[in-house]
């Protein structure tokens, strides 16, 4: 017996996307092995460590727990789509560098998504906000203050621009 | 993949997704943020034949603050409740309850009516609703009814609703004394965990200081959230001295009946309930006292 398979089109990092999918297909494995946007990580695959975060409609969510057919109509964000127009890091990635605010990677793109969705809501976060918006993610390496310096550098050097 | 193969129908109403229901009975399930849901499914604890997405119901998604209760659309989601100011001005409690749930990007897709249906007992909305008294309003294709929080909770992940019925909305009633406060608390092992123990108070005070009106509840451990509104109606008349506090406190716990785990043990649960009803009953109190 073959699964039934359900058209799907998503606006992916700014492209319409369309596919034919069964309906237990999670949206990170559609991006992951159908959309080859390997960026986003699975990790625990039951919502637990926050590494398959991504946009949807803007807003932060858990890629594993959303499936791809849910998805049918809206927009999805992953961390390739976070970086400048013209390819290089954003501010926020820069910082993450600089502070060493990775180590395996691993937890790094989750990270980013839920420190991005932070920043855009609430450009002058505090400690403890930026400490709340990461703690749906799981690093073993960090210890996460070093994430914790590196939201707070970029979120400085926005202020400055702006 | 790691659920098991299923049917899915994005419901385009709510009459729609009660059709569905009405046709596939228990072999359906309906899917609202899937928070939970969804990784039971990954788990193969649960295998639905057929997923009724409800996430696209207009009319499921809504607060609605009226003179005497908060109404909220069954489908909408934790994190507009929490961040609704309105709301917060007139049921402080919800939002409260709302920053012990998940992580923002659980509460982005977990709805207020998701948490209600899927009774974890260590959940907070339960806990709120039951301490408050929220009513909750079930549709299927024969019609609507109104089940109070009280006769809802039934067990764990269980519920009065039947496999036709679809949650719609909740009413949450507003006290009208001038000084109310509220407030929530809790202790597990991760912020944003399921609670071990939670508890959750909500008190009016009159101008001089004496309690008119109160209520307070636990979650965490046992088979359901639980209200004590006998030892609370003892609280009113009183001007919530830590005595007396101390007294609702102990007697609360003395009547909680947790399970052990491999988290907490029972006893260990009874003496977080007997600290954690105190705690939230002084910070509801120091609330309502701050609106003098």
């Amino acid at each position: 017996m073959s699964e039934t398979l359900y058209p799907i089109t998503v606006e992916v990092n700014g492209t319409q996307r369309t596919a034919q999918v069964p309906a237990r297909l999670t949206l990170v494995d559609w991006l992951r092995d159908e959309l080859r946007l390997t960026g986003t990580h699975v990790g625990c695959e039951h919502g637990i460590c926050g590494a398959c975060s991504v946009m949807l409609d803007g807003e932060p969510v858990r890629a594993c727990l959303v499936y791809a057919v849910q998805s049918d109509g809206h927009r999805v964000i992953t961390v390739e789509g976070l970086v400048r127009l013209d390819g290089t890091l954003s501010a926020l990635q820069d910082a993450f560098c600089e502070t060493h605010a990775l180590q395996c990677g691993y937890c790094t793109p989750g990270m980013l998504v839920a420190a991005q969705a932070l920043l855009n809501m609430t450009p002058r976060p505090s400690e403890e906000q930026i400490r709340d918006a990461i703690g749906g993610n799981l690093c073993r390496c960090t210890g996460y203050q070093q994430i914790v310096d590196a939201v707070k550098l970029a979120a400085q050097r926005l202020a400055a621009k702006s | 993949m790691k659920a098991a193969p299923f049917e899915f129908v994005r419901a385009r109403s709510l009459a729609e997704a009660c059709e569905r229901l009405r046709q596939h009975g228990a072999d359906a399930k309906l899917i609202a943020g899937g928070q939970s849901l969804v990784p039971m499914m990954a788990m193969r604890l649960t295998r639905p034949a057929h997923l009724i997405d409800i996430n696209e119901i207009a009319t499921l998604k809504f607060i609605a603050v009226e003179w005497d209760a908060v109404r909220i659309g069954a489908c909408t989601p934790q994190r507009v409740v929490e961040r609704n100011e309105a709301l917060a001005a007139q049921l402080p409690l919800l939002r409260q309850a709302l920053a012990w749930v998940g992580h923002a990007q659980t509460r982005n897709r977990g709805t207020v009516g998701g948490s209600l249906a899927h009774a974890d007992p260590a959940a907070e909305l339960p806990l709120a609703a039951q301490v408050l008294g929220a009513t909750l309003t079930l549709r299927s294709t024969r019609g609507s009814r109104a089940v109070a929080a009280a006769d809802f909770f039934r067990g764990p992940l269980t519920t009065a609703l039947e496999p036709h019925e679809c949650l719609e909305a909740i009413s949450w009633p507003l006290w009208k004394e001038k000084h109310t406060g509220s407030a929530f608390t809790e202790v597990s092992r991760r912020h944003g965990d399921f609670a071990i123990v939670a508890a959750c108070a909500q008190v009016a005070i009159d101008d001089s200081g004496k309690c008119t009106r109160a209520g307070f509840g636990l979650a965490g451990g046992g088979s359901i959230p639980l209200a004590f509104p006998a030892l609370a109606a003892r609280l009113v008349g009183t001007r919530l001295e830590d005595n007396t506090i101390k007294g609702a406190a102990l007697e609360a716990a003395g009547a909680f009946d947790p399970g052990g785990d491999l988290h907490a043990s029972p006893a260990y649960r009874r003496h977080l309930a007997e600290v954690l009803v105190a705690r939230a009953l002084r910070a509801a109190h120091a609330h309502a006292r701050s609106t003098r």
